[in-house]
């Protein structure tokens, strides 16, 4: 028999980048919130400098949630399942996966948020690629300028403007929308090699500027700037410089008093009365059964999760699955095409053992419609970024560029000659939702409490492709410009697989036909459940999601804050 | 745990038939030899003074048995062969760490290992007429090179996929951190420039890196007292 606990306000199912951000605002406005948080509790001492826990194994959190649902995947509905990984890219824990994140944190563009009636404009109706279920977002970005620079200030960005009310400043990114005002913080460091990069870059007529990071250049907040230590990618931070939400706005809600932390708080299902209005939450800890009831409920335990509890979550009133009467939950799924990088070999050192992934050099003049696509086959682009992270075991790995077998005494004196003069790009390219990509329940592989595990069946499309292939040569071209004497490429499509930027299954929009949430994020069929994360965003951009993802929460909350007593659905 | 003498561990090596043939695994590499008789003399001395020292120090195994222990031990040598270049995975003690880590944080390829290194031994034997660890350096590399393309037989699956295994594993225990009981001596790290792991680097210190004028600091991160530290079997 389940323990039923004291009603609550508010409900924030996960407490990482989007649920640890929406919890301040809310415990501000004197809501009693409860976060319930798979994880626990992590601090600076379990962040070893330890590339082979971090980088290789697991991570040191005590609950395995999340790796006990890794998500399976297929390229297509009649393709077989690939293999699945031992490692889910997401993490449990306070803070979620802003402990360990590259805390890369970027605002969209505006042409993020009219794809469709852009592309009509510019080009035509007929260059919106074929099968893909783009739609604009209901609002633009001067809707979220706002909530983006409140986040920047809250968590604390490092960055260089480029455009503060339409004045461009050449030190930063001439294409950036407007920003109300410059970043909390400069820039991380350079280094010799990101000046290099810089240089060639500017050889060539593109604007280079290095990019925006959730990550302390000087002390920010009573808390330490970056050490440069190395040990970013997959890793926390040992001195608080990363602005994990566990160091900024979970705290800062707490102290309120009215955010209570609940961890090892293992989510199975959301629940609904006959009505199908949301009456509260069923969590496990340690095998106990609690029932925390809620007038409101935000879902905020990443796109996979997110998909999966409302598809687990059947009723009367929902059949298939909790605000799934649309048949739109695990629809409109699609991950960042992260891959298909650019490898360079320099003949000389790059000095890069000490740096951070957040710590590069970005180009932008190749990104979403920053350039005339008139005469191109694809629409969208990529931001290209040269960064400083590398450790010995992944240097040891390096890319041979087909100079050396891939091991043995030549490949021993080849790593010894070459471990610090390779390079690889991050390329984050436009990707779109299709019809045919898409999130369901696995009908084979469960976790241990029986429940089926998510399933991802998703590909990259010839646009996606296209804009691989592009954006490779572009990477090429500044690569050889800075000095390069080899370059490979890897492959430009495939599988999408399970990923860090995953995208859609509640897709936010005015539309019930096709959106799980409406413009503030609340479900279409449920008024009082309101979902958080890169789950309700219909375009990617050519960015990591992140600042995006908090950007909305923030704003979610907000909204739930001014209309209270309609949202809860008691009208008291 | 309990205190072991140097006298115990030889006496259990011997008795399990563990006992390393020094001599054989002392031989230069084809490669290194091609490469400068110089630098051969050199590693060759080299070798010479810390094999000694590493076959008195070898603890007794933890997963494997003798037989996989030397079988792998011989495939690790020829990864990462000590040569012109200094010490290898030998030294570095890469499949000491693969031993530990297959009763924690590998153990779901611990049937890898026993398969694979019985389809090596095979394989070597059928096509080579010998035993892997009784074949010159150059045969070895030749019976390695089918097992890397997949072309050797009597494997589960492809052999492709168990020599990735093993590459992959030979890497983290020659190039990890020397907690987890690879890396002996930081060799794996001195052989890629690595200067050591730092809790703190300044602009000056990446000043002094990018003048080749920053010394190895020959730290693990354990050696940090502000840190809790790691399993260092599993997570």
């Amino acid at each position: 028999m389940a323990t039923r606990l004291k009603d609550t306000d508010v409900v924030i199912i996960g407490l990482g980048a989007a649920g640890g951000v929406a919890a301040l605002p809310l415990a501000q406005a004197g809501l009693e919130v409860v976060g319930l948080e798979a994880g626990s509790w992590l601090t600076r001492r379990d962040f070893a400098p330890d590339e082979l826990r971090n980088n290789y194994r697991g991570w040191p959190q005590a609950v395995q949630k999340a790796n006990q649902e890794i998500p399976t995947s297929r390229a297509t509905a009649s393709a077989a399942t690939g293999p699945r990984g031992n490692i889910h890219p997401m993490q449990n824990g306070v803070g979620g996966t802003t402990l360990h994140y590259w805390a890369q944190s970027w605002r969209l563009n505006p042409w993020d948020f009219k794809v469709v009636s852009e592309t009509k404009r510019r080009y035509g109706a007929s260059r919106i690629p074929k099968g893909s279920t783009v739609e604009d977002w209901p609002f633009g970005y001067e809707e979220l300028e706002p909530y983006y620079d409140k986040i920047e200030y809250e968590v604390g960005i490092s960055g260089q403007a480029g455009n503060i009310n339409g004045t461009i400043d050449p030190r930063g990114n001439p294409f950036e929308a407007p920003r109300k005002r410059g970043y909390p913080m400069p820039p991380l460091r350079g280094t010799a090699f990101i000046e290099t990069m810089t240089t060639a870059a500017r050889t060539i007529g593109w604007h280079p500027f290095p990019g925006p990071a959730a990550i302390n250049s000087r002390t920010y907040q009573n808390r330490s700037a970056c050490m440069y230590h190395g040990f970013c990618n997959r890793g926390g931070c040992h001195v608080d410089a990363k602005n994990s939400t566990a160091v900024t706005t979970i705290p800062r809600a707490q102290a309120t008093g009215h955010l209570k932390v609940v961890t090892r708080a293992h989510v199975t299902s959301i629940e609904v009365d006959k009505n199908g209005k949301m009456t509260g939450v069923n969590y496990l800890t340690d095998g106990v059964e609690y029932v925390q009831p809620a007038k409101v409920v935000l879902l905020a335990s990443f796109t996979y999760e997110n998909s999966r509890l409302l598809l687990l979550s059947k009723s009367a009133a929902f059949p298939s699955g909790l605000s799934n009467n649309h048949q739109q939950v695990g629809r409109h799924y699609f991950s960042h095409h992260q891959g298909a990088p650019v490898s360079a070999l320099f003949p000389f050192n790059l000095d890069s053992w000490y740096g951070l992934p957040a710590q590069g050099v970005a180009v932008d003049n190749w990104a979403d419609d920053n350039f005339d696509h008139s005469s191109l086959d694809f629409i969208g682009g990529a931001n290209l970024w040269a960064m400083s992270d590398k450790r010995p075991i992944g240097a040891a790995g390096m890319n041979t560029f087909g100079r050396v077998p891939g091991w043995g005494s030549q490949w021993k004196a080849f790593i010894k000659e070459n471990s610090d003069r390779s390079h690889s790009s991050y390329i984050q390219k436009t990707t779109l939702p299709y019809e045919d990509n898409f999130l369901d329940l696995d009908p084979v592989v469960k976790d241990p409490l029986g429940y089926p595990v998510c399933r991802v069946t998703a590909e990259f499309k010839d646009n996606e492709r296209k804009i691989a292939a592009f954006s490779q040569d572009k990477m090429e071209q500044w690569y050889r410009e800075a000095g390069a004497v080899a370059v490979q490429r890897a492959p430009v499509g495939g599988a999408m697989g399970v990923s860090t930027h995953a995208y859609g299954g509640t897709r936010m929009g005015d539309n019930p036909e096709t959106n799980v949430v409406d413009r503030f994020g609340f479900s279409h069929e449920v008024p009082n459940l309101g979902v958080l994360g890169a789950s309700t965003m219909g375009t990617s951009g050519a960015r990591n999601p992140t600042l995006t993802a908090q950007a909305l929460a923030w704003r979610t909350a907000e909204h739930l804050i001014k209309n209270w007593k309609a949202l809860q659905g008691t009208g008291d | 745990m309990t205190f072991i003498s140097r006298r115990d561990l030889l006496k259990r090596a011997a008795a399990v038939g563990a006992a390393v043939d020094v001599a054989r695994r002392l031989q230069p590499s084809v490669e290194g030899a091609t490469e400068g008789s110089a630098a051969e003399g050199s590693a060759k001395a080299f070798a010479l003074d810390d094999h000694a020292a590493m076959a008195a120090a070898r603890e007794p195994l933890e997963n494997l048995t003798a037989t996989e222990s030397d079988l792998l031990e011989a495939v690790v040598a020829r990864l990462i062969p000590t040569d012109a270049n200094g010490p290898g995975a030998t030294e570095a003690r890469a499949a000491h760490y693969i031993d530990r880590a297959l009763g924690g944080a590998l153990a779901s390829s611990r049937q890898a290992y026993t398969a694979g290194l019985a389809a090596l031994d095979t394989y070597s034997r059928s096509s080579r007429g010998k035993a892997f660890t009784e074949l010159s350096t150059t045969d070895q590399d030749s019976v390695l090179i089918d097992v890397e393309t997949g072309a050797a037989t009597g494997f589960t699956g492809s052999s492709a996929a168990f020599f990735g295994l093993v590459l992959n594993h030979t890497h983290q225990g020659t190039f990890g951190d020397p907690y987890y009981g690879g890396n002996a001596n930081f060799i794996g790290w001195d052989l890629i420039g690595y200067p050591g792991i730092r809790t703190m680097v300044t602009a000056a210190d990446q000043q002094q890196l990018e003048k080749h004028a920053l010394k190895p600091n020959h730290k693990s991160a354990y050696d940090y007292e502000t840190f809790t530290k790691a399993g260092k079997n599993g997570h």
